[in-house]
């Protein structure tokens, strides 16, 4: 028996360092709690593990409820080809979310704390709810792309039977929890820096969810067609990305009329960081948004790819100034992630996309019929247009 | 009746026997260098603070409705009738979302510990249960820190500022601030200058959060509705399509 070593590949040498490093991180974390592991402090209670690991995390599986909704409840079945990859990275997500969690919670064996000892008034109270059920539901939605790798025809029947309600029921959870994590910080209008801190954040945070949704979706979709040397469903993620301008306009439009209400710009002329953090964010927003209304940049895959990036980013940017940067001030400190902390989530993020590459390669989650459609519509040159229905 | 706390900063010698009394109430240490220490923190939780001349306070405020109560996933904080907000430590998950929320940054948290606790003052909740005063009140020497019920340490402190204007501040912190709280303040100057936040909302917090939350079940049974629909509408034209035999 021969043994075969895996390939060296650059990818893989940053991967096990990456691992390594969470690894001793986590060492530190167990032993030595949050004091030795992470850089937070009285003032300053929450961290990289709260503003990146679960907010971010959270935007980021954003794409499983905003492509259910557009599949199977709108019933616009163009997109059926990269729903389920959108399920998939949800189903992670959330997982991945949870670990995150664990290594914030000053006390991970408790996590189940809040199924059995309620508060209703607070919000976290109520995004952990949502979050329960909706990784029920998520499960579920997940589970016949197992099922179908094994062939069980039977419980795949039972599951497209309860599909429906199945569905709906996420996107309202969805829709809570979205929502809810800028609800969070709707109780510190004292420490929230005012380019940031608004009544609308539920809503700001809901849309943008969709819209991370999407990109993410265009992100993936792109990466594994490289991994997997699959066709790319060009036609269908330009027209998702025309679905994204929109999307993105309209968040861009409210974020304007906010601040036009609440009469914040003259904060844009102080030359402190939070302002140019906000610029960095904002140009991040509106410069993929500029570009996608052009049929040349939706149609490059490059290009296309380049734009999904930046939202991306645009709203990593977002969550980390909400969740961190945005308070610094408000809370008299200054807060600088400890290498641990940075290592802890670069693990995680770096065993999402390993974890989500080995289900994609055994499990059919780019299905066969996949190509059927991006065939059918590969001929008409520019995507078709969003018909509804 | 809701018991509150005045403490008088005109009044105040800062001897620190505040600091040690509280210490021996929660079992904590004290020492000079524990005293000089002028944050509070997880092992320390009332201060005397020095302001140039002059002296403050820093202890949990215990508002009338407290933040920390509200967004507190599993109900670890009660604000009780009796006055002081209490904490359940075995039912706190450690998200510490209670000293994010915090606007007087109280909640403090044993970070080096293997199974972290949050703490924080409690006005003695269990001396007063027994009709006791705070630890902290019965070792001022001077009187600067007094217990006694809400509205009775306000008319009090009223009187005082009348019968010597001169001496104080004619305001007393406590009164609205976050909608009011369990500890009030007297001081001769403005009271930024003794390091009290000025910066905070004269509205109770919860409320910022709640007016998103309790559209809750309307946000739940009007999308239910609309979804339900939308799917019903747009799975019936395809219905349609299938049965005019036009492949979709
Ligand atoms: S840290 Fe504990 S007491 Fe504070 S909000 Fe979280 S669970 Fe409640």
């Amino acid at each position: 028996m021969t043994l075969r070593m895996p390939k060296l590949t650059v990818w893989r040498v940053i991967f096990a360092a990456i691992m390594l490093a969470g690894l001793y991180a986590t060492y530190l974390r167990v032993f030595y709690g949050l004091g030795g592991s992470t850089n937070l402090s009285d003032k300053f209670p929450w961290g990289l593990w709260i503003g990146f690991d679960v907010m971010c995390g959270v935007a980021l599986a954003a794409g499983g409820f905003t492509l259910v909704a557009i599949v199977h409840i709108f019933n616009i079945r163009t997109y059926h080809p990269v729903l389920r990859p959108a399920i998939l990275t949800a189903f992670l997500g959330y997982q991945l979310v949870v670990v995150g969690l664990l290594f914030d919670l000053g006390r991970p064996d408790r996590l189940w704390h809040p199924l059995v000892m309620w508060n209703p008034h607070s919000v976290m109270f109520e995004v952990a709810w949502c979050v329960t059920l909706y990784s029920i539901v998520l499960f579920l939605e997940f589970l016949p792309m197992v099922f179908e790798r094994f062939g069980f025809h039977r419980p795949l029947a039972w599951i497209h039977k309860i599909s429906v309600p199945l569905m709906i029921l996420g996107v309202l959870l969805s829709t809570l929890h979205q929502s809810s994590l800028g609800t969070l910080f709707l109780i510190v209008p004292e420490k929230e820096y005012p380019l940031w801190y608004t009544p609308l954040l539920p809503l700001l945070f809901y849309v943008s969810a969709i819209a991370v949704g999407l990109a993410m979706t265009i992100f993936e979709s792109w990466h594994s067609s490289r991994a997997f040397g699959r066709a790319l469903e060009l036609p269908l993620l330009a027209s998702l990305g025309r679905v994204l301008a929109v999307v993105m306009s309209v968040y861009l439009w409210i974020r304007f009329l906010d601040m036009a209400h609440r009469g914040v710009f003259g904060l844009l002329k102080i030359p402190r960081i939070e302002t140019w953090l906000f610029f960095l964010e904002i140009g991040l927003m509106v410069v993929p948004t500029i570009l996608l209304y052009r049929a040349k940049v939706r149609m490059r895959p490059g290009a296309l790819y380049s734009c999904a990036v930046m939202v991306v980013f645009s709203f990593i940017a977002n969550r980390l100034n909400v969740g961190i940067t945005g308070l610094e001030a408000g809370s008299g400190v200054h807060y600088i992630p400890k290498w641990s902390e940075a290592a802890v989530t670069l693990a995680i993020v770096a065993a999402g996309f390993a974890i989500f590459r080995v289900f994609a390669h055994y499990f059919p989650v780019f299905e066969a019929h996949s190509h059927e459609s991006s065939h059918e519509t590969a001929d008409s040159k520019e995507e078709d247009p969003v018909a509804v229905g | 009746m809701s018991k509150a706390i005045l403490y008088d900063s005109t009044l105040c010698i800062g001897c620190k026997s505040c600091e040690g009394a509280c210490a021996e109430r929660w079992g904590l240490p004290y020492n000079d260098k524990i005293a000089a220490e002028e944050n509070i923190s997880a092992h320390k939780l009332t201060t005397v603070e020095t302001h140039g001349d002059r002296f403050s306070r820093r202890l949990c405020m215990n508002c009338q409705q407290p933040a920390c109560v509200s967004v507190c996933p599993v109900g670890a904080l009660q604000k009780t009738s009796l006055g002081p907000v209490t904490y359940d430590q075995e039912k706190c998950m450690g998200c510490r979302y209670c000293m994010q929320a915090c606007p007087f940054q109280v909640p403090s948290y044993e970070w080096e510990a293997r199974l972290p606790r949050m703490r924080k003052c409690n006005m003695c909740y269990e001396r007063q249960v027994e009709g006791k005063v705070t630890a902290c009140s019965e070792a001022c020497p001077v009187g600067a820190t007094k217990t006694g019920n809400r509205d009775e340490l306000i008319a009090e402190a009223q009187q005082r500022i009348n019968d010597n204007p001169s001496q104080y501040n004619p305001k007393i912190y406590g009164i609205k601030e976050v909608g009011g709280t369990s500890v009030l303040f007297l001081s001769a100057v403005p009271f930024a200058q003794i390091g009290l936040r000025t910066n905070v909302p004269l509205e109770p917090l919860p409320d910022t959060t709640w007016r998103v939350l309790e559209l809750l079940p309307d946000v739940v049974s009007t999308g239910a509705v609309l979804l339900g629909g939308i799917w019903w509408v747009s799975n019936r034209r395809s219905e349609v399509e299938k049965a005019e035999g036009k492949r979709k």
